[in-house]
């Protein structure tokens, strides 16, 4: 292990951008789980959806970025169907759906995993763009293009998400649901379909987040486990229910994992993401900003 | 008469929002205590931190002498304090004999034969002893508000807690159920008793109090309640 | 009694036919099929029981095999010793996740399980001694006698591992511990009412449940003649393991023995015939389908079926 003040520069500034990413991989979980409660460990198998999804489309020359806003009205109506079935077949007969919630998910993960595998293969796969491959130079510091995309189109999609949660009537609905449902449904909205609704949007991000996904790195069928432990370290660090909280988580963690991974090794790297996650959970299970 | 709970200065927030504030209660050994107040005034956040389903941040909850803030629930149970719950919480899985069992098990640790037995005696007062063997997710609303109030009745309490265990029952039931709470008390059971049921809990308190917006607006006996001000104005609003 | 009887003649039977001239591909196959039946059962007594999903069996299992791997590798250590510690590893690990998150919503618990399987890994990707990402190879020592060999012998341990396991879970499932259970995964506040120690039941399952599974994973090195981490720690024991369960039926425990008998019997056909993953997808999709069509599994089934039994 050797210290030097430029690396811990350059692993900050790398952890800072991979940290943005990780917030945009994560943001749609925050809504999914954070504020509707759904036990969606299958997320992080519906973005890697998404990467598969943006490779077939950019595959027919469109720009990944584009792809992948192409796909997300596609995604949220699977959000939607997904959300309905769910709700039909466990939220509506209460209690015992806590397991069952669970292994439906967890179900639904490795179907989507698997059907990858024989569709794809476990090969890896990429896309291509003018921003991939080529790196920044400012001064001593390269930093690859494409990590830059995902900073740039992470940030959009937090501070956009944020907004839409606080200025606009269904957003503001969508967080009243999450803390008073029954209040809600005096007021004559009907909370299933705003559920439905924000499950959709949470899905239709997941699908740009994939993009991004494909974008940053390589990209094969089993990533998506790996991912389970980055996005719901971070849902669960924010606090559930908090946009900015997983800004804010996601800059910690992208920062704790490049740090670890510039003096530690990629063979710890993967780890972090979990072993915070144990941290948080023993020590401040409602997170930053939690409800 | 002896102080059996005494709660101090209890408070509970959830978030920003203020369930509980600085409420304080005395109650006698072997008393007959009602308490009321609108919906969303605190009372049900206030038996949740006696009976240790919540924990109040600040204040202290004494029970027989003893300080009982930082116990787990179960452990409040095992030294006398029982409840039912508002919104009925059945042991689904389970027979309505079975689910009266679990406290005999865990409270009095008696043995299952022995248990039956007694347990059958409750469900033969409260009048489910027809359905002992039914699933107790087949029960009717009215039928899982009577197990309520048995399971806690199991768990042979020093103080039983009654949250609104009245709600949805035709005039004689409330008059059997009353009964029921009246034998207990004489039998020196201190109860609490939460209802909306503006009759049942007069002619049942000795002593009422008042909740609006988690403070005590009113303490008294019930005559002095009713023709309290600020009661009826909680109620009807101002 | 029934039980015990059955129990016996199981145990004489598998022992039997260790030394019977059955084909060897049998005793490779069952083992792998018993393992299922005791991680399904360890599973069951959380999942079924308490109503608390483990995604995270392979940490458990892993953390039995590479208990094992330890001290044959550093004392030579004999089978029994190793299973023990396997079960006392697995039991620590199960109390440890279960003191960090059972006191929290049951997501939570399941997601720090994930997160244990992953961390495990990786501590073991970077311990040398114990083979590190490209693993270790194990010689076996000489197969006792009776047996003819070391798959045999295995196949004899692993099958009074799986009676030993049943034995446990019906014991928690009758008693008083059981209702207790049953009582917090119906409603843990209720249960709390009533004076049941709702976090120290839990934290019984979850250590029993450790124990079981770190149990069933220590013969495995032995059984491969080799251990390496990215087999071991494979998520797809989690889906083994829990969709037993699932699929079997979570409240009895004859659930998990039927579901795990299945799933085993399938797993050694389809990825024979066909391929790996076309066997984990059919159990994911079977998973998905019990979960929402016949949540009491195939025991909630047959019930149906025939209404007069049990």
């Amino acid at each position: 292990m050797f210290f030097s003040f430029e690396l811990l520069l350059e692993a900050l500034m790398f952890g800072v951008l991979l940290g943005c990413f990780y917030t945009a991989v994560s943001i749609g979980l925050s809504v999914s789980f954070g504020l509707l409660d759904v036990p969606h460990v299958a997320h992080p198998a519906i973005m890697v959806l998404g990467s598969y999804a943006t490779y077939i489309v950019a595959s027919q020359g469109l720009d990944p970025i584009l792809s992948g806003v192409l796909l997300m009205p596609v995604f949220f109506v699977l959000g939607v169907l997904v959300y309905r079935f769910y709700y039909e077949s466990f939220e509506r007969r209460g209690t015992e759906a806590g397991v069952r919630g669970l292994a439906f998910f967890f179900g639904l993960a490795f179907i989507i995993e698997i059907g990858l595998i024989l569709v794809f293969g476990v090969d890896q796969r990429t896309v291509e763009a003018a921003y991939i491959g080529e790196s920044l130079e400012l001064g001593e510091y390269r930093i690859p293009y494409r990590m830059l995309v995902a900073f740039g189109v992470a940030l959009v999609l937090t501070f956009s998400l944020t907004l839409y949660l606080s200025k606009t009537f269904t957003g503001r609905a969508i967080k009243a649901v999450a803390q008073d449902e029954p209040a809600l449904r005096l007021m004559g909205a009907n909370p299933v379909r705003i559920k439905q609704w924000a499950f959709g949007i949470a899905t239709g991000v997941s699908a740009l987040a994939g993009a991004l996904l494909i974008i940053v790195g390589p990209v094969e069928p089993a990533i998506d486990r790996l991912y389970i432990g980055r996005t719901f370290c971070i849902v669960v660090l924010a606090g559930l229910g908090s946009m900015t909280g997983t800004l804010a988580a996601g800059l910690i963690l992208g920062i704790a994992e490049s740090m670890v991974l510039m003096f530690f090794g990629a063979s710890w790297a993967p780890a972090v993401a979990f072993g915070l996650l144990l941290l948080v959970l023993g020590v401040r299970p409602q997170g930053l900003f939690g409800r | 008469m002896s102080s059996l709970l005494q709660v101090k200065k209890v408070s509970k927030h959830f978030g920003g929002f203020t369930a509980l504030s600085e409420v304080s209660l005395d109650i006698a050994q072997g008393e007959r205590f009602g308490l009321i107040g609108p919906n969303g005034s605190g009372k049900t956040t206030l038996i949740n931190c006696i009976s240790g389903t919540l924990r109040n941040e600040t204040g202290s909850i004494v029970f027989e002498g003893r300080e009982v803030s930082r116990l787990p629930a179960y452990q409040r149970t095992r030294l006398g304090i029982a409840r039912s719950f508002q919104v009925p919480r059945p042991f689904a899985s389970m027979s309505v004999l079975d689910n009266l069992l679990v406290p005999y098990e865990y409270v009095e640790h008696l043995k299952e034969a022995d248990a039956g037995k007694q347990a059958m005696d409750i469900l033969q007062r409260i009048g489910l002893a027809a359905k002992a063997h039914a699933q107790s997710n087949q029960l009717s609303q009215v039928e899982l508000r009577k197990l309520e109030l048995a399971r806690a009745m199991a768990a042979r309490p020093r103080l039983l807690i009654s949250d609104e265990a009245m709600a949805g029952l035709s005039g004689a039931e409330v008059d059997e159920v009353l009964k029921i709470l009246f034998d207990l008390n004489a039998s020196g059971i201190t109860v609490i008793m939460i209802e909306h049921i503006m009759q049942a809990v007069m002619r049942f308190s000795q002593r009422v109090v008042c909740l609006d917006a988690g403070k005590i607006i009113c303490e008294g006996t019930p005559a002095e309640i009713v023709k309290n001000a600020d009661v009826q104005r909680a109620y009807l609003g101002a | 009694m029934r039980f015990w009887i059955c129990a016996a003649v199981l145990a004489a039977a598998s022992f039997g036919l260790a030394l019977s001239p059955v084909n060897e591909y049998f005793f490779y196959a069952a083992y792998v099929v018993l393992t299922f039946v005791v991680l399904a059962t360890a599973w069951n007594i959380l999942g079924g029981y308490a109503g608390y999903v483990n995604f995270g069996t392979p940490a458990f299992f892993g953390i039995g095999a590479y208990a094992a791997t330890l001290l044959f590798k550093s004392l030579g250590a004999p089978l029994a010793v190793q299973i023990a510690a396997g079960a006392l590893m697995g039991g620590l690990l199960g109390f440890g996740v279960g003191m960090l998150t059972l006191r929290l919503r049951g997501i939570f618990f399941a997601i720090a399980t994930v997160a244990v399987v992953f961390i495990m890994e990786t501590l073991m990707i970077n311990w040398r001694y114990v083979g590190g990402a490209t693993g270790l190879q194990l010689l076996r020592p000489e197969v006792i006698a009776p047996f003819e060999n070391y798959i045999r012998m295995l196949f004899v341990v692993m099958a009074w591992m799986g009676i030993a396991g049943v034995a446990i879970a019906r014991y928690v499932q009758d008693s008083w511990i059981g209702r207790g259970l049953r009582a917090l995964r119906d409603s843990e506040e209720a249960a709390e009412a009533c004076g049941v120690p709702t976090l120290k039941l839990k934290l019984f399952a979850c250590t029993v449940m450790g124990g079981l599974m770190g149990a069933a994973g220590a013969p495995m090195p032995m059984y491969l003649s080799f251990i390496e981490p990215a087999s071991t720690f494979n998520l797809n024991y989690t889906i083994g393991a829990l969709g037993g369960a699932i699929i079997g039926g979570m409240s009895h425990w004859l659930g998990p023995i039927i579901g795990a008998l299945l799933l085993g019997s399938l797993q050694q056909i389809v990825t024979v015939t066909i391929s790996g993953e076309v066997n984990v997808l059919i159990v994911g999709v079977l998973l998905v389908l019990f979960v929402v069509l016949a949540p009491e599994g195939i025991l909630g089934l047959l019930k149906k079926i025939m209404p007069r039994s049990r």
